[in-house]
Order: structure tokens, then C-alpha cells, then sequence
């Protein structure tokens, strides 16, 4: 693996060429020190990328939002029969994704420190196509309804996601004891599949929100989880983009974007492109 | 009480291509300017090492916050309006530079159709082509009058490009050569050309070769790496002001780019502005920037809402039709680019790969260049195959019958990865009288300050030239062989998804005080001392990008206040339209 790896570091690209190429010999607008620092690491790494690729890092894995053990359970297995492991590779709890959602749902996106959050929250209600609202109500309450057509989902909960996603799980739960008498964690693969099935046809209410919702939700990060690039927690050892032959970020592909075959490529990550 | 800062001849609001345009033209000129932008400061080796797709693409790192504002959305005049109140549901930009530091870099002049729409629609089709409600206008200025400002845009950023076979008078070549062409590019160009179309490599800010424009600024060439939109560019390789026309606004000592300097109203006096009140947005301060001549170069939604906050100019109303700020609002929403997606048995593209300006293009169903008697819709689009480079989050496409998740899901995501190609159709939108900008009743930013409200609703029109458009890709997958051909389905309704960054109108240009805000050097009409530059400008959505026709706008309007300043008065003699919608 090491020999490929340096064979295709950089794309083939040497740095001569990718000098050549980006102008900053003739130091351009930017000037060569802008770069300099990032292009000296990117061209002297393989060694380094040697010693690294091939140990068994270190976890430290820990959850830090879902503090019920049952309520990761639920999430893992849900995230694992959304990207099951298969003859193609690992599943999405092999990739790390369970503790991916976990760090999401911690930080700031978990938290909706970005998104608008202030009120009034009225009240929703789905409905198959959109419906003009012939009420003319102009100031909104939380009383007053509003609906929503189902292929268009607009986030107007008061909940952040994290709080959403807690919800989301625990309604997962009920329904699987409701329906098979045990936890969905326990259930088999195709009764949790019926389940996620029904989250996802909508209809459950999940606090104020439409399980079809919640349910685009969880699977979204899934896929997030699964292909983000592993500082993330997810993509464990970059065995995400190996499935797919996605290279991760590099720097050029000016010599191979006219190329007539598909270039497969060892990825690398941003650690690897930052120089580190 | 607001620091009253020292005055200066020009304030402007915001440093995306429009603000930072004229900022560049008058400090040339001698003239001082602030400009003030909401956003942090940056410099392009702030991206390095940015290329983190769930960081930029998914949680939308380089749009403005939305904990403090966003826009609320409805369809109907009748609705009651929400909240748009994800990061991912609504993208503007902010920062140095604006949101032309992370746009795609896809370069297209509007038509000459466009500029006179109303007049040569009637002129082909007689008046009744135009549906009641429809409220297209001429701009008050021509291709022909506008061309040369198109030109100076195209050489401060360097376009790389070749002419379209179908394209309209230029006045110079491309300063770059086209940029080069992918085995998919290829396939897209040979399979249109076999079909008698005039496919092209399309226009773009990402560099073919290095370039230094005529003030002096170089951008690097780019390498292909695929981190264009939503993204800063590392390797200063894309055309953005950072790049280009800040640095030249710099080096003349003349302009000072203030940021985080959120401008919250337009003072004025006896019906001439006299500055802006803004806040630090890091100490919450308020400063008073006073100014002889005040430009508002923001994006279309804080344009609207700061003349209506301000006061100035009449709201439109849809009740009576009249009125202009908020009129006329359009973008590019759920019906904008749908096309058909082809899936390939055999084929592999490099599609991890890509620039944001790379791609074919053809013009045969843009704008008038088609017979539209017997079709039931007006305008047109490009069709177009970009390669922009699909992450690994983003390049999830599989068949329709296919499940979204499960082992069925996760095989053919991975068999099909980089084996499907989609070709689309960049729809023109046209304004209608029920879809304006105005203040939201009920929902405030953070200073207490209504937000601005959208109400859009898709027309017979707009599903109309989607499906004209769904049809002609359709085809053109089918020729280029793809062994799954999927065209798009038309949306029910609008879905108040604002994610494509394209929204305009609302302050916009024309030659007539009734129907318009600004004049062709995008002066109010109504207050000669504010100039109002930018896609609130654009009195509809040509079937392209904004960007090339708010740089050529800009250096009108950059021209505009400096006459402004050397004689006063309005620059251009208001005139009556002759016909109404």
C-alpha cells in the first residue's frame, strides 16, 4: 500500500510542474510565501504519510451527547441498516458514524447556533400538496396553523436537532415495543427495517414534527457520516472514500482532467493535504 | 447615541463584486471611499486547506449566520409567512468580497433580448404573448449600450472562454483561452453537435492560464482541484474581488474596507441621503458614516430591506400594483435547473474532478432564438453539462426505483458513483405581480428590525419552459447514450429552498419612476444621491447567472456617481412606458 501511495501522491504531479502550472513561480498575485509553507509539506509527506497510514491509531471514542447508552444503541443500529456492512465494505458502525452523529449533534449544528431560532413556533400541518392558506392571517402565533406540503419539510420546530434526534430515536423505540414487544436495538434486520420504513412514510409524530422529517434527517447524516472526511469521527480510516474511489481533497488534477480513464487513487485526507 | 464618524464622498454597502466594483472605479478616480461589509475580513490564504466538504458544502461555512437574521418565505399573498431558519435551506454571503468569493465562476452576458424584452416579445409575437400578471419591462438600456461595460468586466476577471456559436456582438475576444475540455465535456459537445445544436466550451472565472488584468491584479491558473463553489479559492485562481478589484480599491489609498460593520438604515434628509447607521457587529456600537454620495452594493435581500426599513421609495403593493421597491422579484428556484440525469453501464467520469466554470454549453433554446408562437411560454435557457467535481457526500446518485438507504441503496450509490452525468436547463423566471419582497409582520432579527419577506409562487410559465427544457435534455442524454435516461419531474410548488444564491429584483432598473427604482446608472429615481448596484437591479431572470451582468452594471454605476459628483442631477430623463402589464 505504501509503494502506491507514493506513486499517486499528488496526483503524479510534480512540484516543478504544479508551480509551473499555478504561476507561483513568477510569484503572482499571491506570492510564493503564501503557499509555500502548504506546497514544501505537500511534496515532502510521503515518508511521513509511511510511518502513519498503516498503525492502528489510537481511539479515544466517547460519546458526548447521547448520554443513554440505550439511546446510542437505537442510533447505531438505525445508522446500520441505513449503510449496512455488505460485500462492498463496512457498515456505518464500522465507519465510526454513530459517533460522527454524536459530535454533530454536540456542536454548534446539533445545537442550531446558526439556524434562526426565534419565535413564534405555530402550529404545523402536513398536507399532501401545497394548499393556499385562504385565512389571511397575517401576524403569526403559536396558535395559529399553518400547512406545509409533505415534499417540501421546512424546520419550524423550537427543537435543535440534538434534541430532535433524542426524540426521534425514543419514538423508534416506542414503536418497537409497541409493535414487536422489544427494543429496536434487539429487533432482527428486517424488523428494524419495517420500522425505519414506517419513519420514513411519515405520518408519526415525533413531538410536533413528522417522522418523514426526522427520518430525512437521520439518513442525510448518515451519508455525512459515512463520506465526510474522517477528523469528523465518521469514514473511519478513509474506508468510506475507498469504496467509492473518492481520492479526498487534493491539490491538482490539471494533468489528469482530460484523462481519458478512470483514475483510481489512494485517498488521503485533510490532515494529509494541511501538511500534517 | 451612534459615533458620528468623519465624512467621506462615497459610502458603500457591502464588498461583493457590485460595492467593491465601484469602490475600485472612484477610488481610481481620486474620490474617498468606506465601504462597509457585514462579514469578517479574509484573504484568499485563509483557504488553504479548506477543502472539507461537510465543513463548506453541507454546513455552509461561508454564508451569513442566520441566528441573528434570515428572510421568511410564502407562497401566496394570502399565506401567512415562516421563517426560513436553516443554514442550508437559505445561502447568502458575507465576508470580504462577498458572495463572489465562493461562487462557481460560470460566465455568461445576458441577451439583447433581455434589455428590451417587453418591446421585442411584442415586436415577434404581438402584445398579447404576454400573459396578464406578467410584469416584464424593458431595462432603459440596450446590449449595445451595456456591451462595452460587459467587456471591462470580462477583462478585470480574466474570462476564459470561447464564443458561442449563437452569440451576440462582442466587442473583444476572451482575455483567456477556453478551459480544457473532460471526456464528459466531450461526449456532451459531440453526441449536440450530431444533433445539429451549437454546443461550446462554456465561459469561465476560473483561470485557463495565468492572467494579469489591466489594473495590474494576477490571478493564478487553476489546477482542476473541484473546490469552487462554496468555497474561497487557495490558489487565487478564481475570479473574486479579493483577487481583483478590492486590492485595486486598495492600493490607492484612497478606500477603506470596514468590516463587520452591519449597516442597519439609510439616513437622509429632505429626500437626500446623508449617510448610514451601522453596527459593530463585535461591540454592538453604532457609528453614523456620513457621505456625499451613498451606494447601497449589498445582496437583493438587504438591499430591499434597508430602503424599506429606510423609508425610502414607495413599497410595492400587490393590492393596487403599484408601488416598486419589492417588485419584480425573481431567482432561479425549484424549476430552475432541472434536466435529465444518465446513467452510464460502461463509462467512468473522473467526476471527483472539476472547476466551477467548467462545462458545455448551447444556446439553441435560450432566450428568443427559438419560435415561441406556438409554445405556451415566453423566453428560454441554456442547456448546459458542468463538471464542477462532486465530493463524496454530494455524489450519492442512483436510479429512481432505487430505494434511498439500505444494502440496494449503498451498492448502486457505489457502482454508479462517477458513472452518471446530468445535463440541465438554466430556465429563465419571469416577474408576475404576486411575487414581490416586502417587510415580514410577525418575525424580527436581533436588533428588533423586521425581516424581509418573500412571496413567490410558481407559474404556468415557470413549469411551462422547466418541461420545454426537461424534454430537450432528455434528448440529449438519450444521444449521448446513456443506458438509464431520468428526466427531472416538475416541482408542485415553490419549495422555499434558497440555496442557489441567485435571487434578484426588487430595486430594479427601467426607465420609467413608475415601474422602476433606479435608472440605468442604477440611481433611485427618487434620491439622487443613492445609488442602489446589484441584483436588486435585475428587473427579471435571463435563462444564466447573474454575476457578468452586475459587474457591467456596476462600472455603469461607478460612472453614474461620478458624474453625480461632478455636475448632480439625475443622469438620465425619467420617460412614461406607453404600455403597462
Amino acid at each position: 500500500m505504501s509503494e502506491k501511495n507514493n506513486k499517486t501522491n499528488n496526483a503524479g504531479m510534480s512540484r516543478r510542474n504544479f508551480l509551473k502550472n499555478s504561476g507561483l513561480v513568477a510569484g503572482g498575485v499571491v506570492g510564493g510565501s503564501l503557499f509555500g509553507g502548504l506546497i514544501t509539506n505537500q511534496f515532502s509527506k510521503d515518508n511521513k504519510n509511511e510511518d502513519t497510514t498503516n498503525e492502528t491509531p489510537v481511539t479515544f471514542e466517547a460519546r458526548t451527547f447521547f448520554n443513554r447508552n440505550e439511546d446510542f444503541a437505537v442510533l447505531s443500529a438505525a445508522t446500520e441498516r441505513i449503510f449496512p456492512e455488505n460485500d462492498n465494505g463496512p457498515g456505518a458502525i464500522e465507519l465510526g458514524v454513530p459517533y460522527f452523529i454524536d459530535r454533530q449533534c454536540a456542536g454548534d449544528w446539533g445545537k442550531n447556533a446558526n439556524d434562526y431560532m426565534q419565535g413564534p413556533f405555530p402550529v404545523i400541518e402536513v398536507t399532501e400538496n401545497y394548499e393556499e392558506n385562504k385565512k389571511s392571517v397575517d401576524k403569526v402565533t403559536p396558535g395559529t396553523v399553518v400547512t406545509v406540503p409533505s415534499n417540501t419539510p421546512r424546520y419550524q420546530t423550537k427543537m435543535t436537532r440534538g434534541v430532535l434526534f433524542l426524540e426521534g430515536i425514543r419514538a423508534m423505540e416506542k414503536q418497537s415495543q409497541d409493535k414487536f414487544d422489544e427494543g429496536f436495538a434487539q429487533l432482527e434486520a428486517e424488523q428494524q427495517d419495517e420500522i425505519l420504513q414506517l419513519f420514513e412514510a411519515g405520518g408519526i409524530d415525533v413531538s410536533g414534527v413528522d417522522s418523514a422529517q426526522f427520518f430525512g434527517l437521520l439518513r442525510q447524516t448518515v451519508i455525512e457520516g459515512v463520506y465526510a472526511d474522517p477528523v469528523y469521527g465518521g469514514n473511519r480510516n478513509m474506508d468510506g472514500w475507498r469504496m467509492k474511489g473518492f481520492p479526498g481533497p487534493r491539490m491538482a488534477y490539471y494533468d489528469q482532467i482530460d484523462a481519458e480513464d478512470f483514475i483510481e487513487m489512494e485517498p488521503e485526507p485533510l490532515r494529509a493535504y494541511q501538511g500534517n | 447615541m451612534a459615533t458620528k464618524l468623519d465624512k467621506t464622498d462615497v459610502v458603500i454597502v457591502g464588498s461583493g463584486w457590485a460595492g467593491s466594483i465601484v469602490a475600485a472605479e472612484l477610488s481610481k478616480n481620486g474620490r474617498n471611499v468606506v465601504v462597509l461589509e457585514r462579514g469578517k475580513d479574509q484573504k484568499n490564504s485563509d483557504f488553504i486547506g479548506v477543502k472539507d466538504e461537510l465543513r463548506y458544502t453541507n454546513r455552509d461555512e461561508m454564508m451569513e449566520k442566520l441566528s441573528g437574521e434570515t428572510i421568511t418565505s410564502r407562497v401566496s399573498t394570502d399565506d401567512v409567512a415562516l421563517p426560513v431558519r436553516l443554514m442550508n435551506e437559505v445561502n447568502t454571503g458575507t465576508g470580504l468580497g462577498g458572495g463572489s468569493v465562493h461562487w462557481a465562476g460560470s460566465v455568461y452576458r445576458w441577451r439583447p433580448y433581455d434589455f428590451e424584452i417587453r418591446s421585442k416579445t411584442i415586436e415577434r409575437y404581438g402584445e398579447e404573448k404576454i400573459p396578464e400578471g406578467m410584469t416584464i419591462q424593458d431595462w432603459g438600456i440596450t446590449y449595445d449600450e451595456l456591451e462595452p461595460y460587459y467587456a471591462k468586466w470580462e477583462l478585470t476577471a480574466g474570462i476564459a472562454g470561447e464564443p458561442d456559436p449563437l452569440g451576440d456582438e462582442r466587442s473583444i475576444e476572451y482575455p483567456n483561452p477556453p478551459m480544457k475540455e473532460s471526456p464528459a465535456i466531450k461526449l456532451f459537445k459531440e453526441a449536440t453537435e450530431e444533433m445539429g445544436l451549437h454546443p461550446y466550451q462554456m465561459a469561465s472565472a476560473n483561470m485557463s492560464e495565468k492572467y494579469t488584468n489591466p489594473d495590474g491584479e494576477t490571478i493564478n491558473q487553476c489546477l482542476f482541484c473541484a473546490y469552487c463553489t462554496m468555497y474561497g479559492c487557495d490558489f487565487g485562481a478564481k475570479a473574486e474581488p479579493l483577487v481583483t478589484v478590492i486590492p485595486t480599491a486598495q492600493k490607492t489609498g484612497n478606500s477603506e474596507f470596514r468590516t463587520n460593520a452591519l449597516v442597519r438604515r439609510v439616513l437622509h434628509e429632505d429626500g437626500k441621503a446623508t449617510g448610514v447607521l451601522y453596527v459593530d457587529t463585535r461591540t454592538g456600537q453604532e457609528f453614523i458614516q456620513e457621505a456625499d454620495v451613498v451606494v447601497l452594493g449589498a445582496f437583493t435581500f438587504s438591499n430591499n430591506r434597508l430602503l424599506l426599513l429606510s423609508d425610502i421609495g414607495e413599497p410595492y403593493d400587490p393590492e393596487t400594483r403599484k408601488g416598486v421597491i419589492g417588485r419584480n422579484f425573481t431567482g432561479q428556484f425549484n424549476t430552475s435547473f432541472l434536466g435529465a440525469r444518465g446513467f452510464f453501464e460502461d463509462k467512468k467520469f473522473n467526476y471527483y474532478m472539476g472547476a466551477g466554470g467548467l462545462g458545455g454549453a448551447l444556446s439553441d433554446y435560450d432566450a428568443d432564438h427559438f419560435d415561441h408562437t406556438d409554445l405556451n411560454f415566453i423566453h428560454g435557457g441554456g442547456i448546459e453539462l458542468r463538471q464542477y467535481g462532486d465530493g463524496a457526500i454530494k455524489n450519492n446518485f442512483v436510479p429512481k426505483d432505487t430505494p434511498s438507504w439500505g444494502e440496494e441503496f449503498k451498492e448502486k450509490s457505489l457502482h454508479y458513483a462517477y458513472r452518471s452525468l446530468i445535463v440541465w436547463y438554466s430556465a429563465a423566471v419571469m416577474p408576475w405581480w404576486h411575487n414581490y419582497l416586502s417587510l415580514d409582520p410577525t418575525y424580527k432579527d436581533e436588533y428588533g428590525d423586521p425581516l424581509i419577506r418573500v412571496t413567490n409562487k410558481l407559474t404556468e410559465q415557470d413549469k411551462n419552459i422547466a418541461q420545454f427544457g426537461i424534454d430537450r435534455c432528455t434528448e440529449i442524454m438519450e444521444a449521448m447514450g446513456a443506458d438509464i435516461v431520468e428526466p427531472d419531474s416538475l416541482p408542485d410548488q415553490f419549495d422555499h429552498t434558497y440555496t442557489g444564491m441567485h435571487y434578484i429584483g426588487g430595486v430594479v432598473m427601467g426607465e420609467d419612476p413608475e415601474t422602476s427604482a433606479v435608472n440605468n446608472y442604477s440611481q433611485m429615481w427618487e434620491m439622487e444621491n443613492l445609488f442602489v448596484v446589484g441584483g436588486s437591479s435585475l428587473p427579471h431572470f435571463s435563462s444564466h447567472h447573474p454575476t457578468p451582468t452586475i459587474g457591467a452594471l456596476a462600472y455603469r454605476a461607478a460612472e453614474g456617481v461620478e458624474k453625480f459628483l461632478e455636475d448632480g442631477g439625475l443622469l438620465v430623463e425619467a420617460k412614461k412606458e406607453t404600455a403597462k402589464a
